[in-house]
């Protein structure tokens, strides 16, 4: 039996290989997120079924529901499904490019970065600039503390290694800086400088989904085009320019993809942490570590993780909205260590 | 395939301050297999990742079909020639097929990912290194001479004139080192390949090689056919061993028995 | 290696030196500060306390002790990362590498949060039990797998089991708000405020792990040369080890009931007593001690000016002096990259 599809252009202009079981895996994610989507929605405090839901969402429900969906729940899924997509590439890119698994945009700092920024902006400038400028500067942020990192990194080129613990060094630097600042602040900004580094993605609205949509749509598709670098990189440093691939230009192209992803999905729904490092692990297991199949399997796993853990936090309590962060790292980092039980080279 | 002619010119490589080859003027045979040998850290490996373009020359320059290669493309050189390094690494879970896959990477683009003369050298690769029927068995799960063999498949599906292995049979038993050099001597016999070998085993690397180059001192001790540059001088100056070169009686190629101590030299009271 | 000092008398000069450098700085801690004290009141507070004034007042209540703290607890955390350091042969083992910090605090908050606890001498041991989890799940993670405990592979394993540790703390305080602001404090790592009957009950504790690291100093020293080695020399390894883990517990926990998390210190002491005597922790340990105390003391002292009257907790301090160390040491490179 054929494991693999050949999609051939008639003069062979465009060709691609992709094997039967990543696009059963993808369909079968397409369908779950799909039914969380709906799940989701529903429920809260007010409950509406599921095909009520449905219903609502192609436009033929009750008005209320119609403003509780599409107005209040949905552009958190939606913000749910985007930020899990976004950290689980940044993510899967960083342990393609550093070579190991336990790298993750938290882990190396870039999340450190952005959140030293948001709360130096929440402490200071909330009174006097709106707060839609918070995810600029969060991604401004991620963006000065990679290039920091990077450079500190650079002798002769960037290795993994170095990357990844000069990334440690400088993220205890960002967070205790960041916690210099919350002690300072007064009481109130600090409260919320709390919540929005647990990650939360409480109150995102259809505004926040319009802030967030351009970086993926632009950076999404270009690690697809990618995908094939990380592949030979994986193999090391001498395998990948003796294969002609300009080892240094590309990492630095991958690093930016996976800061510009991290950050901007930092920027809006705060420091969620560990689904950049599950998401790309469980999409490893499923179809391996060829990063054209891994990469779309893993943005939809972390979307589906990052909608779980939202969905969980804002009702199991009710009505105690909890922030999302807590339940991802409440259900990653046990898996993660199972993980690195099962996996033990790394 | 393409053709490709390596040489060195007035070559000086180094680690960070340390001068490991000074003004070395070398031409790689072609079409046949040469062997580097030499003491633990004399820059056999140093010399063939320069070849290799993987290490930059400190003076001097590494000439493909006459051009310096730090001039060419990459992809160029990439098409040229091949290198498999020492103790390479692999992915956990990458499969044999998806790794010789990897071979195509000079020749594809992101949107020309499979082409037709992708997938046939990729199944010729495999072909020819018998791993057809293990292709979608994840690499740690093979043996050592299976994954060797993995590797230079890779090699091989990069369709390249010349093939550079550093070290290939390091940490396999006696039949794998056999299995991979004989592998190699077909690929040189049948396809006419270059193949540039570095070797600790000083009996089969004379076993195989067309030429052996000799390096002592940060230079060519001397290279050559192994039945005529093979001396008990020559592994003095470039071991520091004293040995006795004998003649294998099989293969009829030069045999080198090392000095030392020995069970039967002891009991009878003897010594070399 | 280098080494500053090489025969036995030079090294016995430098602890002296030492001791006097760190009476200095312990004075020095003493004078600085929001209220200014001239150097007499200081002394005189010693030989003639005047309960009237409020400079002798300030001395003996807030500026006295917090000297004391901070020399102590210096020397916890350097001591701690010394044996760490030996004890995984990795030269970026530390209390706060390990996750130690995060997971002691984990657990004082969660106990905090849920249970009606007030003693100090509960959350201390409270905050042995987080440090201990996370010390052994660090090493255990680092270890995994069938090659050498790499430098990386324990540092990340650190982080992955900080984050996670971090994460729940940070949890609980959102849930918690009221509480917010005492334990941020904390948190930040801090050895103002605090007064002497916080140290009192840690104390007996802090001063059995010092002994006993002392002792185990010449085992540690074969142990260093390699597991194999040591065994081979006849040392019962298994042993050793855990009476290293366990001192490394009581110091590294024993610090963080007392002050909060305080980062680097122990990273960075460790290399500069090598530096000065080279590779024997016999005379290592107590040069971390000296160096550690007045390392600390004086991370306590610079704090107190950049934003007057505010001070800046002295766990950033440490973080800020100690991170462009560890990116020093990185780039310097490591032996097993």
């Amino acid at each position: 039996m054929n494991k693999r599809i050949t999609f051939r252009s008639n003069r062979g202009y465009y060709s691609f290989l992709v094997e039967k079981k990543t696009l059963t895996v993808l369909t079968m994610l397409f369908v779950l997120t799909g039914i969380f989507l709906v799940i989701s929605v529903g429920v809260g405090s007010t409950i509406i079924s599921p095909i009520e839901a449905m219903k609502t969402l192609f436009g033929y429900g009750f008005d209320q529901h119609t403003m509780i969906i599409v107005d209040l729940r949905l552009p958190r899924v939606t913000i749910a499904i985007l930020v899990g997509a976004a950290m689980a590439i940044s993510g899967g890119i960083l342990q393609g490019v550093i070579r190991n698994p336990l790298a993750s945009p938290d882990i190396i700092g870039i999340s450190g970065g952005a959140a030293f920024a948001a709360v130096t902006f929440i402490t200071y400038f909330s009174e006097t600039l709106s707060i839609k400028w918070l995810p600029l500067a969060a991604f401004l942020g991620a963006l000065s503390i990679s290039i920091i990192i990077y450079s500190l990194a650079w002798k002769k080129g960037v290795t993994p290694i170095r990357l990844v613990l000069v990334g440690i060094g400088i993220s205890t630097i960002t967070s205790s800086l960041t916690t210099l600042m919350i002690v300072l602040s007064p009481y109130s900004a600090a409260s919320q400088a709390y919540i929005w580094l647990t990650g939360s993605i409480y109150g995102s609205s259809w505004e926040d989904v319009i802030a967030l949509l351009p970086w993926l749509i632009i950076f999404i598709p270009l690690a697809f085009i990618c995908g094939r670098s990380i592949n030979v990189q994986e193999l090391g440093d001498d395998m990948a320019r003796s294969l002609g691939s300009h080892v240094q230009l590309h990492r630095g192209i991958l690093v930016i993809i996976s800061v510009a992803l991290a950050g901007s999905a930092v920027s809006i729904g705060g420091a969620i942490g560990f689904v950049g490092l599950i998401a790309p692990h469980i999409a490893r297991k499923i179809v391996g570590s060829s990063f054209g199949s891994l990469l779309p399997v893993a943005a939809l796993i972390g979307s589906l993780i990052v909608i779980l853990a939202d969905t969980v936090a804002r009702t199991a309590f009710l009505p105690l909205d909890i922030p999302a962060g807590v339940f991802t790292a409440g259900i990653g980092a046990p898996f993660f260590i199972y993980l690195l039980y099962r996996n033990k080279n790394f | 395939m393409m053709m490709a002619v390596i040489q060195t010119r007035s070559l000086t490589l180094s680690y960070d301050t340390e001068t490991v080859i000074q003004g070395l003027d070398f031409t790689l045979l072609e079409n046949k297999i040469t062997v580097f040998v030499g003491s633990n850290g004399c820059g056999k490996s140093t010399l063939l990742r320069s070849l290799a373009r993987l290490l930059e020359p400190k003076k001097g320059a590494v000439l493909l079909n006459g051009k310096d290669m730090n001039s060419l493309k990459s992809s160029q050189v990439a098409k040229s020639l091949a290198i498999s390094p020492q103790g390479p690494i692999a992915p956990e879970g990458l499969t044999v097929f998806n790794l010789v896959k990897q071979g195509r990477y000079p020749y594809q683009h992101w949107y020309q990912q499979w082409t037709e003369e992708d997938e046939k050298m990729v199944n010729s690769a495999l072909e020819n290194t018998q791993l057809t029927d293990l292709m979608d068995c994840p690499l740690d799960s093979l043996s050592g001479g299976q994954r060797q063999r993995a590797w230079i498949a890779l090699a091989l599906a990069q369709g390249t004139d010349t093939i550079l292995l550093d070290e290939p049979t390091t940490y396999l038993d006696l039949r794998h080192q056999v299995e991979v050099l004989d592998l190699l001597f077909d690929l040189n016999k049948k396809e006419g390949r270059t193949i540039v070998l570095v070797l600790h085993d000083l009996n089969l690397a004379f076993r195989y090689a067309n030429q052996i180059v000799a390096l002592a001192n940060k230079q060519i001790y001397v290279q050559g056919k192994p039945e005529e540059v093979v001396t008990r001088k020559m592994v003095h100056d470039v071991f520091q061993l004293k040995c006795e070169v004998s003649t294998d009686p099989i293969f009829g190629t030069p045999f080198v028995i090392p000095f030392g101590k020995g069970r039967n030299l002891y009991e009878s009271n003897m010594s070399v | 290696m280098f080494q500053l000092l090489h025969t036995r008398s030079l090294k016995i000069i430098g602890v002296i030196i030492g001791v006097l450098l760190l009476l200095c700085t312990f004075f020095l801690s003493i004078v600085l500060g929001a209220t200014e004290i001239s150097l007499k009141m200081a002394f005189d507070s010693f030989v003639s306390y005047d309960s009237t004034s409020t400079e002798q007042v300030i001395i003996q209540t807030t500026r006295v002790p917090r000297a004391i703290i901070a020399s102590i607890i210096g020397a916890n955390l350097a001591i701690a990362g010394a044996l760490m350091q030996a004890l995984t042969r990795n030269p970026l083992a530390s209390p706060s590498i390990f996750g130690i910090n995060a997971g002691a605090i984990c657990f004082v908050v969660l106990a905090i949060s849920f249970f009606p606890i007030s003693s100090l001498v509960q959350l201390m041991w409270i905050a042995f039990l987080g440090a201990g989890i996370a010390a052994l799940s660090v090493y255990y993670l680092g270890t995994l797998g069938n090659k050498e405990p790499t430098p990386v592979k324990i540092v990340l394993a650190g982080a992955a089991i900080t984050a996670l540790f971090s994460s729940f703390t940070q949890g609980m305080l959102v849930l918690d708000e009221a509480g917010l602001q005492d334990v941020l404090f904390w948190l930040a790592g801090s050895v103002s405020g605090r007064s002497l009957e916080m140290l009192l009950p840690v104390l007996p504790y802090i001063l059995v792990s010092f002994i006993l690291a002392l002792g185990l100093a010449y085992h540690v020293n074969i142990l260093a040369s390699g597991e194999d080695v040591a065994k081979g020399l006849g040392q019962r390894t298994g042993l050793v080890k855990i009476l290293i883990a366990i001192t490394v517990v009581l110091l590294a926990g024993s610090a963080v009931a007392v002050v909060g998390a305080i980062g680097f210190i122990g990273l960075i002491v460790p290399h500069i007593a090598r530096f000065l005597v080279g590779v024997d922790y016999r005379w290592i340990i107590p040069y971390c001690a000296l160096v550690g105390a007045i390392l600390l003391l004086i991370a306590d002292i610079i704090g107190r000016f950049p934003i007057k009257p505010e001070e800046i907790p002295i766990g950033v301090m440490t973080s800020l002096i100690g991170a462009p160390f560890f990116i020093y040491m990185v780039r310097k490179g490591l032996r097993h990259e």
